[in-house]
């Protein structure tokens, strides 16, 4: 069993694994081929178009978030305690 | 058939304040009463109404809706299989309160009017704040309260908005109810608080991965849900629901992605799984609507599996964040897999239950001709996939190895899942009793070759971004401000600087407003005035007894005279 779950970590089967998730993606751009997407738009029968969309759209929002981040990321302790800390010691005198 | 008189949510409500009583008791009543509850809500007809006359008002305390039986019968299902997830490690505490949670939830979804809503709806914000405070840390107090405040505010809303529409139209009927004026606004605003719609999103990713890995499970399922019925009630066909359901998905894509710890970035996919129920809830045709309720329902089931799967890995391994985690698949594969199951069900992977509810939503604006709607949910499908159906199961059981060889999760919890994820496969092959349930005749049929082919690209070329994108998504040891930071941060700093205001302030103040009374009581004991008897003395109770004395008077002349 020990033998199977190694085989997964190790990195010539990540290649292979990446070689038949290729081989599945360029499969669903074929099948595309062979049937008729009618949501109305015009756009949607057009080739691969849910392919390329999912992937631009994909990497559209991981860049936006990173981007985001900058301004947004803080580190995990932010909200810790500091601020309830210096108004109690604000107060000691009263 | 016997008939209901007694509301089936008042039963678990009644049943949690009995599971102090002991350790059998509380367990026999964890597996007995969500069943009875589920038979109860079945036990009467559509359209069966009970009233009760109060304070010159009919309550309905009980009205069976579709809608209502709909999200009951899930809600009690809920509670039952959370049971069997928490029944070992939950402290009484933890269940008594999701009893009372769920119990009050789904009273909402079986009340006929406002007032009996709001009774229910007030008891929920308790119980929910009970199961985080639960967890017994000092981080889950804190959130607990945070969660509390946000809640009572949407609750004030609610009841605001509640008054004033019975105030103008004379009605408590709970029913959809056009905007006419603020009030309805205001109900809509109370609703839209427990959806987690902007801009108080932030309570749900505070507040619920603070709760103990059952508590979250529990939490997942009610509040959000719960106000996602009451909109789909109140407001459906509501424009305002488009922009804020899209924006709500979109927020909780983002946020998840910048997200380090494993069960808030699948609390951050609740408000994007709200988003697409309140957009379905927007649009507003019968599909959308029956799209809306149906994700409602098989949200809740992948929800509470996936955060099972993240609660029995912290119950193994004690951690929280994707940085500490990794390679788990190794020693817990069984939570891996039917983990992954529900990262498949809410990325509405083909076969699965998310993919013949939520597509019934982007059908309907595709029928609507609702182009940017239309667009901006399939990019979303694919962010699903990607914040979730991915992101969630790869740094936690796959990305790296962490070291760590937690044995699998305890038998009962396993069990819990597997319910879970049979009923995610189950409803995805065979989705028509679910259909069956829905308030209208569905007549969408989710398994075209071309629906098929579309959801797979989308959803395997978003995986390829993902893998492509990986070294742009290394997760880090932070937290992201969201607007939560307003009162955590902004209004303590002003609290606190106001306060140091008022110090500075104070001395000067005392200081002249003691001149002034010293040179008030100077003048007037250099007057005439002061030689008198009551004079003479200051004290309060003297006074207190002439007024009552005079008060007493009038009132003796006016009774007699």
């Amino acid at each position: 069993m020990s033998e199977n779950k190694r085989w997964l970590l190790r990195k010539e089967n990540i290649r292979t694994l990446w070689i038949i998730f290729i081989a599945i993606l360029a499969a669903t751009v074929i099948a595309g081929l062979f049937v008729h997407q009618h949501e109305s738009f015009g756009i949607e029968d057009s080739f691969g178009f849910f392919a390329w969309y999912g992937f631009i759209t994909c990497v559209g929002m991981v860049v936006f978030a990173k981007l985001l981040g900058i301004f947004l990321k803080r580190p995990e302790n932010y909200y810790d305690d500091s601020n309830i800390d210096k108004s109690t010691n604000g107060d000691d005198h009263d | 058939m016997t008939e209901l008189l007694f509301p089936p949510g008042l039963l678990l409500v009644i049943g949690a304040l009995l599971m102090p009583l002991g350790i059998n008791i509380r367990n026999a009543l964890i597996f007995s009463l969500p069943v009875i509850c589920l038979i109860l809500i079945w036990s009467a007809p559509v359209g069966y109404v009970v009233t009760l006359p109060f304070l010159g008002f009919e309550l309905e305390p009980i009205k069976i809706t579709i809608m209502g039986q709909l999200f009951a019968t899930v809600f009690s299902l809920m509670t039952l299989v959370g049971g069997i997830f928490a029944y070992k490690t939950a402290s009484t505490l933890e269940l008594s309160a999701a009893f009372a949670y769920a119990g009050s939830a789904i009273g909402v979804t079986l009340s006929g009017d406002l007032i009996t809503l709001f009774v229910f709806w007030e008891i929920m914000a308790i119980g929910s704040t009970l199961v985080i405070w639960a967890a017994q840390h000092e981080g889950a107090y804190r959130a607990s309260i945070r969660y509390l405040m946000v809640h009572l505010f949407g609750g004030l809303l609610l009841m605001t908005g509640i008054a004033g529409h019975v105030v103008e139209t004379g009605s408590i009927s709970f029913e959809a109810l056009s905007l006419d004026s603020i009030s309805q606004y205001l109900i809509l605003a109370g609703f839209l608080v427990n959806a987690g719609a902007p801009p108080l999103s932030a309570w749900i990713a505070d507040a619920y991965p603070e709760a103990s890995p059952s508590g979250s499970v529990f939490l997942s399922a009610f509040t959000t849900k719960t106000a996602v019925f009451t909109l789909l009630i109140a407001f459906p066909g509501t424009w305002l629901l488009i922009p804020i359901g899209i924006y709500m998905i979109f927020y909780g894509i983002i946020y998840a992605l910048l997200e380090n710890d494993m069960r808030r970035i699948l609390a951050y996919s609740i408000v994007n799984q709200v988003g697409f129920m309140v957009t379905g809830i927007g649009l507003g045709t019968e599909m959308a609507l029956n799209g809306a309720a149906a994700h409602a329902f098989v949200h809740i089931i992948y929800k509470g599996l996936l955060l099972m799967s993240a609660g029995a890995v912290l119950y193994r391994t004690g951690k929280r964040r994707c940085t500490d985690l990794g390679g788990l698949f190794q020693s817990m594969p069984l939570t891996a897999l039917l983990g992954i199951i529900g990262a498949l069900a809410i990325s509405s992977f083909p076969f699965t239950s998310g993919f013949v509810t939520k597509s019934m939503i982007a059908q309907s604006a595709a029928d609507q001709h609702l182009a940017i709607v239309w667009f901006a949910l399939a990019a979303a499908s694919a962010g699903v996939f990607l914040h979730a159906g991915i992101k969630f199961p790869w740094f936690v059981f796959f990305q790296k190895d962490s070291g760590m060889r937690p044995p699998e999760a305890p038998r009962n919890m396993l069990v819990a899942m597997t319910v879970f994820a049979v009923l995610c496969v189950g409803i995805g092959v065979y989705p028509e009793p679910l259909y069956a349930m829905l308030p209208f005749a569905v007549t969408y049929e989710p398994y075209t070759a071309a629906h098929l082919v579309a959801q797979f690209q989308l959803l395997l070329f978003s995986g390829l971004a993902f893998f492509v994108m990986l070294p742009m998504m290394k997760r880090t040891l932070t937290i992201s401000l969201d607007f939560d930071w307003f009162y955590r941060k902004f209004l303590s700093a002003t609290a606190s600087s106001g306060l140091r205001v008022m110090q500075v302030v104070k001395p000067f103040f005392n200081k002249s407003v003691k001149q002034i009374w010293q040179a008030f009581q100077k003048a007037f004991n250099a007057s005439r005035l002061s030689d008198y008897h009551l004079a003479s003395s200051w004290p309060t109770g003297s006074m207190v007894l002439w007024i009552g004395v005079i008060l007493g008077g009038y009132l003796l002349a006016d009774v007699y005279f």
